[in-house]
């Protein structure tokens, strides 16, 4: 029977009534009296020296309120990385500046070279087109491997080359690696792209800066995930404003996915602005600049190699991978082809070996950082197509090769440093097999090939790392911030409560699930607790929602909190009922003496506690108000196994999604309906990734598909139904709710599964097929099958 | 400058706009009805559509002046007279629908136009209809599963919550 109320209940969403009705209150609804607009001139080449700004016209034009370039921010700070990365060697990354607005140099189409800010946007767009700007052109570097070569182009002149770093990992390992490899009975190697994406939350992102001369308060309303760190990278590292005079309000987000991590210099621009114009500033990124501003994600080319004794058991792993950085170093773009890549190559195997390289590479494109998965969905592709790339190879059956190379025993250390607590990887297995009906796959694709389609069926697991992340190691790993979550839990004096987390809810559902947890502790209603997010005034330090960590991290330290509560309040419960402490019991909102009838309901405590007239004033304060900080103790490792089955037209190379079957393990479910939910979304991004989107750079650093016309977006006709399960649940054993995360499961899962299938419908057809790239369009496949 | 009058959600609504004011532009800006949003500039992604005189519209395709004298209703008008949600939307909260709300209102509004024309759609008939609107966090699986739940259909046997 499902629960109405509190954990595992399908609770409704409550934020969906002002979406449904139109009224959310996303940063572009914000307008501020008096407001002025800012448009940016952006650099439409990919490299080349800024010559001239001549922006006499535009300061004369109707309107115009100033007109900024670089020199403007000279003694300004520039936009910071988050993450320092140490190679291999021992030195640490090359690290360039990321100005405001671009200094001397352009070095990516989109990248920011002036702005107006004028009375109306239609003014400041009007005067940004006649500033006239002289760039001497240069070379533009676009291909990693060319920007390596000895005497290339540099990105950066005051950098020593193009290489951000070479890392190792672990570097120890290397030499029994290559011996490994030199032992082995068979070796199956694949090189691959996984190719550039660009996030495209539906919700383009807005910036509005606003000051207050009497108080010296800057405020910025901001489309971000995380506005506690956005105050802080901004106000100490850009901007030099402490954080009692700055606030950061993130109201509801349109969607994230990564791309709304970072901190951006239009955020910067609007606070700036809004002090030296003495009036808010206003910026609302167009899709076309959101396509050349916002941070891409992916991009990685890598060559893998696996070795199998004559059992066919893994013996050892090696990777070679290029990771893209685009022209400056993103908030956290070092960390996702290292930390949250590397630490990831055992994936759900007992691999004892394993050695990955990674060399980072500037070239003239957008920054690329974090999208959905990031560096998981790039560590779990090359796995799961090098393991099925070697079942094939060996005539074995995919699943029984994985099967037998299954981490079966838990807690298990990886040999890349991090340690899984709990996970059932045939469970998972079983329920795919049992989910994709299998047994029914010849029938069916005989079924197809009456139809003259090829049909594939694809299968690969995934394992992630979750719940970032312990502050300790990653400090020791390049973080350079903390990585805990906060929550403080206000009861009022009639009962109910206000939860305010620093985690930040952009679609999935946290002014409900983070309430279930709470109704669940306290045995109250849902609808008696609010969950507060997103404003720096009114919610404690915290970091924010990405690497599925909010219930993990955010979720624990919201439990933390509540359990104080409940602390204090049973003390107070005590004091009423004139009964030991150690025997009062909390029940369905009201608190009991065991063993007897006497109890004392959940409201006559909390207004005892803010009318403290028979209260032991003598032993606590009056008030019920906690705060709790969590700092996780590991990562969680969210585990699964995917399905996909497609048919291919052989004529026109055109693939289509006819099922798709999703198994996952994600510990304990707070909102089944929710969880289900960001499976499908993820789903859908990684079919996406796998068949459609992909960003295409030309020679010159121009972006080919930079609008809704060029790239290609899942739209509903591209998908079909999912078959979605998480019944097999391993809780996760350091977090006290048991819970994994699973906001990016599907986006990792998803992608090898799309290929193996279509490999697997082409080599049906006789085709001596091993691998596609991504996106598998028509284009590619057909010419796979005919080249 | 050109004045330009029209009727919003059964309210006279006017205005002062210039030519190349856009109609999602003049309800957002002018009418402060933000809930019909901009996700896009080439008219693909669907968050600003609205019916005008009947017809679903991508209202960011549209002259503010070419909707002169014409009946337009948008998200804020859809709710049931006392502010329940009305038979789409409440199918959108029950069915999971919508994740970050920003492709919502298009959705919505297509939703209604297409069940006007075709009360019983397939499934293959709702995913064509919602070519022109872009979701990314869902998936449309519940999207969907919603609107065919809208129409009065049975949507018990499509997979999961």
């Amino acid at each position: 029977m499902p629960k109405d109320g509190g954990i595992g209940a399908s609770s409704k969403r409550r934020e969906d009534i002002r979406f449904l009705t139109g009224e959310g209150n996303y940063t572009d609804d914000i307008n501020l009296r008096g407001q002025a607009y800012v448009h940016f001139l952006r650099s439409d080449i990919a490299h080349g020296t800024i010559k001239s700004i001549d922006t006499a016209a535009a300061a004369g034009m109707p309107g115009v309120v100033r007109v900024f370039t670089g020199t403007d921010f000279e003694g300004v700070g520039t936009i910071p990385c988050g993450w320092q990365v140490t190679d291999r060697h021992g030195e640490v990354m090359q690290e360039p500046a990321h100005p405001i607005l671009a200094q001397g140099k352009v070095r990516h189409v989109g990248e920011p070279v002036a702005a107006v800010v004028a009375d109306s946007p239609e003014q400041a767009r009007d005067a940004a087109e006649a500033i006239v700007l002289d760039i001497d052109e240069l070379p533009a570097v676009v291909d990693m491997k060319d920007a390596l070569k000895d005497g290339a182009t540099k990105v950066h002149d005051d950098l020593n080359n193009n290489l951000c770093y070479d890392w190792g990992f672990v570097e120890e390992n290397k030499d029994a690696v290559t011996k490994a490899f030199e032992d082995a009975a068979h070796v199956t190697s694949l090189e691959l792209v996984n190719n550039r994406l660009v996030a495209n939350p539906m919700e383009p992102r807005v910036a509005v800066g606003d000051y207050a001369r009497g108080t010296d308060e800057s405020t910025l309303y901001t489309t971000s995930q995380n506005p506690h760190v956005i105050r802080l990278l901004m106000g100490a590292f850009v901007l030099g404003i402490p954080e009692h005079k700055l606030r950061v309000v993130a109201p509801d987000v349109g969607g994230g996915f990564g791309t709304k991590i970072f901190h951006y210099q239009e955020e910067a621009f609007c606070t700036f602005a809004a002090k030296a114009c003495n009036r808010p500033v206003k910026w609302t990124s167009s899709r076309s600049e959101a396509f050349i501003s916002d941070a891409h994600g992916r991009d990685h080319v890598t060559k893998i190699e696996l070795a199998l004794d004559a059992d066919n058991n893994f013996t050892a792993l090696r990777t070679e991978t290029h990771a893209n950085m685009g022209a400056y170093l993103s908030t956290f773009a070092p960390s996702v082809p290292t930390w949250l890549h590397g630490t990831l190559m055992a994936g759900n195997y007992k691999t004892p070996l394993i050695y990955v390289n990674v060399k980072a590479v500037f070239t003239n494109t957008v920054p690329v950082d974090a999208y959905r998965g990031a560096g998981r969905p790039e560590a779990t592709f090359q796995l799961e197509r090098v393991v099925d790339k070697a079942a094939r190879e060996l005539g074995v059956d995919p699943i029984a090769l994985r099967r037998q190379n299954f981490i079966t025993e838990f807690p298990y250390a990886t040999p890349v440093a991090v340690e899984y607590d709990t996970g059932d990887y045939h469970g998972t297995m079983d329920k795919l097999e049992e989910m994709g009906d299998f047994s029914g796959f010849a029938a069916r694709r005989a079924e197809s090939e009456k139809n003259g389609k090829l049909r594939g069926l694809g299968v690969n697991c995934y394992i992630e790392a979750c719940g970032i992340a312990p502050s300790n190691l990653v400090g020791q790993l390049g973080a350079r911030a903390g990585l805990y979550e906060s929550a403080t839990v206000r009861v009022n004096a009639t009962g109910g409560l206000v939860v305010m987390t620093g985690s930040h809810s952009h679609g999935q559902g946290h002014e409900t699930s983070f309430a279930q947890v709470v109704a669940e502790m306290i045995g109250i209603d849902e609808n008696m607790i609010e969950i507060v997010h997103g404003d720096t005034a009114n919610t404690p330090m915290g970091m924010g929602t990405y690497g599925s960590r909010s219930i993990a991290v955010g979720g624990s330290a919201m439990v933390r909190a509540t359990e104080k509560i409940i602390n204090k309040a049973k003390k107070i419960a005590s004091h009423l009922l004139e009964a030991s402490e150690a025997d009062i019991e909390l029940k369905d909102g009201a608190f009991s003496v065991a063993g007897t009838d006497k109890s004392v309901a959940w409201g006559d405590v909390t207004l005892a506690a803010y009318v403290p007239h028979n209260y032991p004033l003598e032993d606590i304060e009056p008030g019920l108000e906690e705060t709790a900080f969590y700092d996780p103790s590991n990562f969680t490792y969210p585990s699964g196994a995917y399905a996909c089955e497609v048919e291919v037209d052989p004529d026109t190379g055109k693939v289509t999604i006819e099922r798709f079957a999703a198994a996952d393990d994600f510990g304990n479910i707070i909102n089944p309906m929710i969880v289900t939910g960001q499976v499908h979304g993820g789903i859908a991004q990684g079919i996406g990734q796998a068949l459609l989107e992909n960003c295409a750079y030309d020679d010159n650093g121009q972006l080919l598909s930079a609008s809704y016309m060029d790239y290609a977006m899942p739209r509903a006709d591209d998908l079909p139904m999912f078959s979605v399960d998480h019944s097999s649940q391993t809780p996760c054993t350091h977090n006290p709710l048991g819970v994994k995360g699973c906001g990016e499961a599907g986006a990792i899962g998803s992608p090898p599964a799309v290929v193996n299938a279509v490999v697997d419908a082409l080599q049906s057809a006789g085709k001596d097929v091993t691998h596609v790239d991504m996106p598998l369009s028509p284009d590619r496949v057909w010419a796979a099958m005919n080249g | 400058m050109a004045q330009v009058s029209m009727t919003v959600n059964g309210k006279a609504a006017s205005g002062e706009v210039e030519g190349r004011t856009l109609l999602s532009s003049f309800l957002r800006d002018e009418l402060m009805l933000t809930g019909t949003h901009v996700g896009c500039d080439t008219s693909q992604c669907g968050a600003c559509v609205v019916h005008v005189d009947g017809q679903a519209v991508k209202s960011c395709t549209m002259l503010a002046v070419e909707a002169e004298g014409a009946e337009v209703a948008t998200i804020e008008g859809q709710a049931n007279a006392d502010g329940s949600l009305n038979v789409i939307q409440q199918a959108f909260q029950d069915h999971h629908g919508l994740q970050c709300g920003f492709c919502t209102p298009g959705m919505v509004m297509s939703a209604a136009a297409l069940l006007k024309d075709n009360p019983k759609p397939s499934e293959t008939e709702v995913r064509e209809y919602l070519e022109g609107n872009i979701c990314r966090c869902t998936g449309y699986h519940n999207i969907v599963k919603a609107i065919m739940a809208a129409s009065g259909q049975d949507v018990s046997a499509i997979a999961a919550e």
